[in-house]
């Protein structure tokens, strides 16, 4: 993409006799493309800096703008254009043509010519190239370079030599874009390679994107290397579900079954890239546990039973529990199917009682949500983000919880001087990556200085859901910002979170951002539901949980959550073991565990929708591969269930719901005044002590990502980290481990010293594979007791 | 015409202790500095321009004008660099200079680092040799002991740093910008220009690179002035220079003599070439220049001359090969040279280098086939040209020049393998035992 400066100085070109107008200084090979030319080119890539190393791109300059040309061809991809420059690319120069064919010729000497074996056969730019550009006969009779292969640059990349024609897109990828100059150049001459540190793998988060670039086949991944063929893939354009950056996709498919996928082109939100957990981690339903079934609990054991008979079950407790019913979505779920369930709750079981945050929450947050987010005001895109000149982290880890943000925000930071601040307790790997100053800043600290910070119009605060933990911490984000006039945005992890505000699945929200405190919203929902409405507040997701442990509830509905994903997962375990749950999955897990009935749902790739990303940009979930047994969808089944129950939702379908949603408008009215909730004073600690400071790590003990495991084996490793001073304190200084307790019981983490760390506070992983922090009902700020496991003490 | 040396840059290399300090300034050293402390910075750059003096690196542009184009409103710091990485093959004119005189190099510095307003210049020195490397960081030391580097030298209120840098044995180091990467810790290769170094060079900072011997003729410049330089050499190649013979000559060594000299007369004062046998082939500048033959020999030895034979002065460095040199043997290794030393960093010089080889010892073994010849010429066509900095264009120049003159020569190897054709040991300058004996 060229960067269009506004009031940017443009000039004429004629490329092959085509006259253009290119901002000043775009380079050649741009400029080409810009009157429709494609010269051939293996380095250069849009947005990677100029290399000029491949030679590929070499073009006629009859006039450099000065009424001299130059005798020689050169490279389109470092020439810039001036006013009234003269080009010719190999259509209309002979020299450019040969000057190509000789480079292409050069390249294969040492190539391996394996396209038949080669996993990129069939979409190789070097493969095309030489058949457009090359010559039909080798003239190389000598002996070819060789290299043994494959070699492993991490348990997701491999890397075969002999093919790699030195582009140094992958390095310059991983250098410039991502900041993870783990892979480089090594040797010199023919025995130029890319190579790794030994021992230390390319451990990156956006690894996958250096296979992606790589013109030929000497970057595969493990995951699919050898695993289908280009021209046998069908691929569709859809969204990422793994967060909410909203990254576009390109799933590729064979026979009914999702072999890759792809960085989608767009260029306002994920550009050219994706992070590997995108581009991996959709692996998780395909294990034998995937329920493709209607089940039913009898003691422990399972029993598959039929559509109709597992929908009479589900009727008859729904009909039984009147209204003491609960609905617990997910972040998971796309808009449409969101809002399914928020109507199925509002008319069907005429209860307010749905929440999607599945994950740690309270009601301030639930206030922020529905005031500061709902309603799709002006929100903040990408691009306002590159164009901010300052931009304040609070309780959010880019790199871990929304990687695109954190490409652009490094993008901005290299190319437009971006500050960042981050409001931390320490300086984590994304923040040093993009020369963050930290504000070091303890968990009960952060409302305070979320207060102390300074921030101006051309501010913009960026929010993570861990907030919702800190009480007081919300409302001082609101506060910064009247007071401030800086701009906010909350960036949820979950791709679904945007969505499900949208749908109405919280318990004072109805969709479209209707208050179900505001007797004239509730009103237009009704004339147009044509039903009426509850009008109690519902409870909320904590207040599930504890009614439904009580045995107050009678029937839990969940979709898709995860125990081990809220801030205690016994109380969630308690809940469930006290009341009738209907769960919606697509594979057996510890709800369904617990669950009477389970109904199986399509996964995403089987079915369309959309995903509202951070920016409230609609990213389309297109259906990319069509099975013969397939389960239904949310949608479809709660219809039926709708239906079963005597009601109607109007729809059946994605589209219908789509449709549905569509005539809501936003609701422009007024919005209630949440109560300002204060700050908690700073705990005192006793020795011994130490406060959690926590966030989830892009790879994770996560569900999705089972089964990618070359994916998880490159996670950054486990481990809890404390200051030096905190460590002597607390007796750690010599411990390679920490133990880490609560009431409900201990974790014993690997330990590093972190000497940029905040003192009196501990940092761990939330879910970390085996270190659920959920496990001991711990979260950001939580107080634990933390002690060595080799001391004696320990041993009490 | 009777062949004239001017000694000036080797004038003291034959005095005893002649690297030292005090023996530097015996002979009048450091006295050139204490007159371009008179001057004005900018006065010292006019006069260097005016003197026409050209860097001896190998591109003969002019230094005065190199330093002209230092944008000294630029609030960065600027830097004087000195390329003494020299590895070509044939050229050993600067390393000399660095053994024998470091304190002229080092009065050079001092005044091109106050003429362009550099206070820290780094001298990068070919890593392999180790005794130079010394004596210029204990001339440094000298240098410092007496007031001549640091603050405030000799009282004119001007700083100065210099720091010797060994390079870690790359060729490709001898290009500026892949000199100013590997000073920078990073990998030795070519950086993009522009922006060129005097804006945007060692940490991107406007940054001067110069041959050591560029910088040291800069202290007789200023002593004895632009227009006594000017009046040496050739209309567009002015001054002096040192001419470095090597090869079938009875004297090899460093003949310094104005521009204008030519190669019979540089010959004459070698002593010719060795007895019963006679010059086949030159290289007028290094094995990157194009080779020349007796054919040659009334050349004007000055960048016009030899541009004018489609070859160039380059180093000045005149390997000279008598008629039992095999020249595909030669080629051959100056091209192995070439491969070695290759960065890696584009297309043509990294896979085109590791073709030629494989053509070439295929000749050199007597294993050629009708039409290599011209294979190995449209090879060399292939590559040339379309290299991302110059040093592949010197294994194509040895290759084109070589079959041009010697046509016949590389058709024997269809048949005939080079070390049959001309036995090898007739051109050894030593024999074996020789060797053994002096090693």
């Amino acid at each position: 993409m060229t960067e269009t400066v506004p009031m940017a100085e443009m000039v004429t070109v004629t490329i092959d006799g085509t006259m253009v107008q290119v901002p000043k200084g775009t380079l050649a090979i741009r400029a080409a493309e810009a009157a429709g030319i494609a010269i051939p080119r293996f380095c250069d890539h849009p947005l990677l800096d100029p290399a000029g190393a491949c030679r590929q791109c070499m073009i006629e300059i009859v006039d450099f703008g000065n009424g001299r040309g130059f005798p020689r061809p050169q490279p389109a991809c470092t020439t810039e254009t001036a006013e009234g420059m003269v080009l010719n690319t190999q259509e209309t120069s002979n020299a450019a043509a040969k000057a190509q064919a000789d480079i292409l010729e050069l390249l294969l000497i040492n190539h391996p010519l394996d396209c038949p074996v080669c996993d990129k056969g069939g979409e190789c730019p070097l493969q095309n190239q030489a058949m457009a550009q090359g010559r039909c006969e080798t003239r190389f009779e000598g002996t070819k370079r060789h290299f043994p292969k494959p070699i492993p640059l991490s348990e997701l990349l491999l890397l075969d030599r002999e093919r790699c024609v030195m582009c140094t897109r992958c390095t310059r990828f991983a250098d410039q874009i991502s900041g993870d100059p783990m892979i480089s150049l090594v040797e010199r001459g023919a025995k130029q390679q890319v190579g790794i540190y030994p021992e230390e793998p390319y451990d990156s988060y956006f690894s996958g994107n250096a296979v992606q670039i790589c013109p030929v086949g000497a970057l595969t991944s493990s995951d699919y290397r050898f695993s289908a063929r280009p021209f046998d893939l069908v691929s569709t354009v859809s969204t990422c579900e793994n967060c909410a950056a909203g990254c576009e996709i390109r799933v590729d498919a064979r026979r009914g079954e999702v072999k890759r996928r792809n960085a989608g082109e767009n260029p306002e939100v994920n550009e050219e890239w994706t992070c590997d957990r995108g581009r991996f981690g959709f692996v998780s339903n395909r294990g034998e546990d995937r329920i493709t079934k209607p089940m039913i609990r009898k003691g422990k054991k399972w029993e598959p039973i039929s559509w109709p008979e597992a929908l009479s079950i589900a009727v008859k407790a729904l009909r039984k529990a009147n209204d003491r019913v609960g609905v617990l979505t997910s972040g998971r779920l796309t808009l449409e199917t969101a809002y399914t369930y928020s109507k199925f709750a509002r008319t069907v079981l005429k209860t307010n009682s749905i929440d999607f945050r599945a994950r740690p929450s309270s009601s301030e947050e639930a206030d922020f949500l529905a005031t500061q987010v709902a309603g799709r005001k002006d929100s903040i895109t990408y691009a306002d983000l590159e164009k901010a000149k300052k931009v304040i982290l609070v309780a959010f880890e880019p790199e871990d919880e929304s990687p695109m943000v954190f490409l652009r925000l490094r993008k901005a930071v290299r190319k437009k001087g971006l500050q960042v601040e981050t409001l931390a307790p320490f300086m984590s790997r994304g923040s040093q990556k993009l020369g963050a100053t930290l504000t070091l800043t303890a968990p009960s600290e952060l409302p305070k200085a979320i207060e102390a910070s300074e921030a101006d119009a051309d501010t913009i605060i960026l929010v993570g859901e861990v907030l919702a933990q800190i009480p007081g911490g919300l409302t001082a984000v609101v506060d910064k910002v009247e007071a401030s006039s800086a701009k906010m945005v909350w960036i949820p992890r979950r791709a679904g979170e945007i969505g499900a505000i949208e749908a109405g699945c919280l318990p004072g929200l109805l969709p479209g951002g209707h208050p179900v405190s505001d007797t004239t919203a509730v009103k237009d929902l009704e004339a147009l539901w044509g039903t009426e409405l509850p009008t109690t507040q519902g409870l909320d997701a904590s207040e599930l949980l504890k009614k439904a442990a009580q045995g107050d509830l009678k029937v839990l509905i969940t979709a898709g959550i995860e125990a081990g994903d809220f801030r205690d997962s016994q109380e969630v375990i308690d809940a469930l073991e006290n009341t009738f749950v209907i769960s919606f999955e697509s594979r057996m897990s510890d709800v369904t565990k617990y669950a009477k009935v389970v109904f199986p749902v399509a996964l995403l790739e089987e079915t369309e929708g959309t995903f509202l990303n951070w920016e409230y940009r609609a990213g389309i979930v297109r259906q990319a591969i069509n099975q013969q047994r397939t389960p239904l969808t949310e949608i479809r089944i709660l219809a039926a269930l709708a239906e079963a129950l005597g009601s109607n939702l109007g729809f059946r379908t994605p589209m219908g719901a789509a449709d549905s949603l569509a005539e809501i408008p936003i609701w422009g009215g007024a919005k209630p005044t949440p109560d300002k909730v204060k700050a908690t004073e700073v705990p005192t600690l006793d020795k011994g002590q130490l406060v959690v400071s926590t966030w989830r790590e892009l790879l994770d003990d996560s569900r999705c990502l089972d089964g990618a495991d070359s994916l998880r084996a490159t996670s950054r490793p486990i481990a809890a980290k404390v200051s030096v001073g905190t460590a002597k304190d607390a007796g750690l200084e010599d411990a390679t481990t920490v133990r880490i307790a609560s009431e409900k019981g201990s974790l014993i983490l690997p330990l590093v010293l972190d000497p940029t760390m905040v003192d009196g506070v501990i940092w761990v992983p939330t879910r970390a594979k085996g270190h659920a922090l959920s496990s001991i009902g711990v979260g950001l700020g939580s107080t634990v007791a933390v002690d060595s496991p080799d001391s004696k003490e320990g041993e009490k | 015409m009777t062949a004239t040396l001017a000694p000036v840059l080797t004038r003291n290399w034959g005095t005893d202790r002649s690297w030292t300090l005090e023996e530097y300034k015996a002979q009048g050293g450091y006295e050139a500095l204490s007159k371009a402390f008179a001057m004005k910075p900018e006065e010292v750059i006019s006069e260097v321009k005016d003197s026409g003096l050209r860097g001896r690196g190998g591109a003969g542009f002019p230094t005065g004008m190199k330093w002209s184009f230092v944008p000294q409103d630029n609030p960065k710091p600027k830097y004087l660099v000195v390329n003494g990485d020299e590895s070509e093959p044939g050229t050993c004119k600067d390393i000399p200079l660095l053994m024998a005189s470091p304190h002229t190099l080092i009065e050079g510095v001092i005044i091109s680092a106050y003429a362009i307003n550099a206070h820290t210049a780094f001298i990068y020195v070919r890593g392999e040799v180790v005794h130079p490397i010394r004596r210029m960081q204990r001339a440094i030391e000298e240098a410092y002991e007496a007031g001549l580097l640091g603050k405030n030298i000799l009282g004119s209120g001007f700083d100065l740093d210099v720091i010797v840098h060994a390079g870690a044995g790359a060729y490709i180091c001898g290009e500026e910008t892949a000199l100013l990467n590997s000073l920078e810790g990073l990998r030795g290769q070519p950086r993009l220009r522009p922006p060129f170094p005097a804006v945007a060079g060692l940490y991107q900072s406007p940054t001067v690179v110069n041959n050591v011997e560029s910088i040291a003729s800069v202290p007789s410049i200023i002593k004895y002035g632009k227009d006594w330089f000017a009046g040496m050499g050739t209309e567009k190649s002015q001054g002096f220079t040192i001419y470095s013979l090597s090869g079938h000559v009875r004297r090899p060594g460093q003949y310094e003599a104005p521009f204008g000299i030519t190669m019979r007369q540089l010959l004459t004062m070698a002593g010719g070439i060795r007895t019963g046998h006679e010059l086949k082939f030159f290289t007028p500048g290094g094995s990157s220049t194009p080779i020349l033959t007796a054919d040659h020999l009334d050349t004007v030895m000055d960048f016009e001359s030899l541009a004018g034979l489609g070859t160039m002065l380059g180093t000045k460095a005149m390997q000279v090969f008598d008629d039992t040199t095999s020249v595909i043997r030669t080629t051959l290794r100056w091209v192995e040279f070439y491969k070695h030393e290759s960065c890696g960093k584009c297309t043509p010089c990294r896979e085109g280098t590791w073709w030629l080889v494989q053509l070439l010892t295929k000749l050199e073994a007597g294993q050629g086939e009708e039409g290599d010849v011209d294979k190995l010429l449209n090879v060399a066509d292939t590559i040339t040209g379309k290299s991302f900095c110059p040093l592949v264009e010197g294994a194509v120049a040895c290759v084109t020049s070589a079959v041009k003159y010697f046509r016949e020569e590389f058709e024997i190897g269809y048949t005939t393998p080079a070390w049959e054709h001309l036995p090898y040991e007739k051109s050894a300058l030593f024999t074996i035992a020789d060797k053994e004996v002096r090693s």
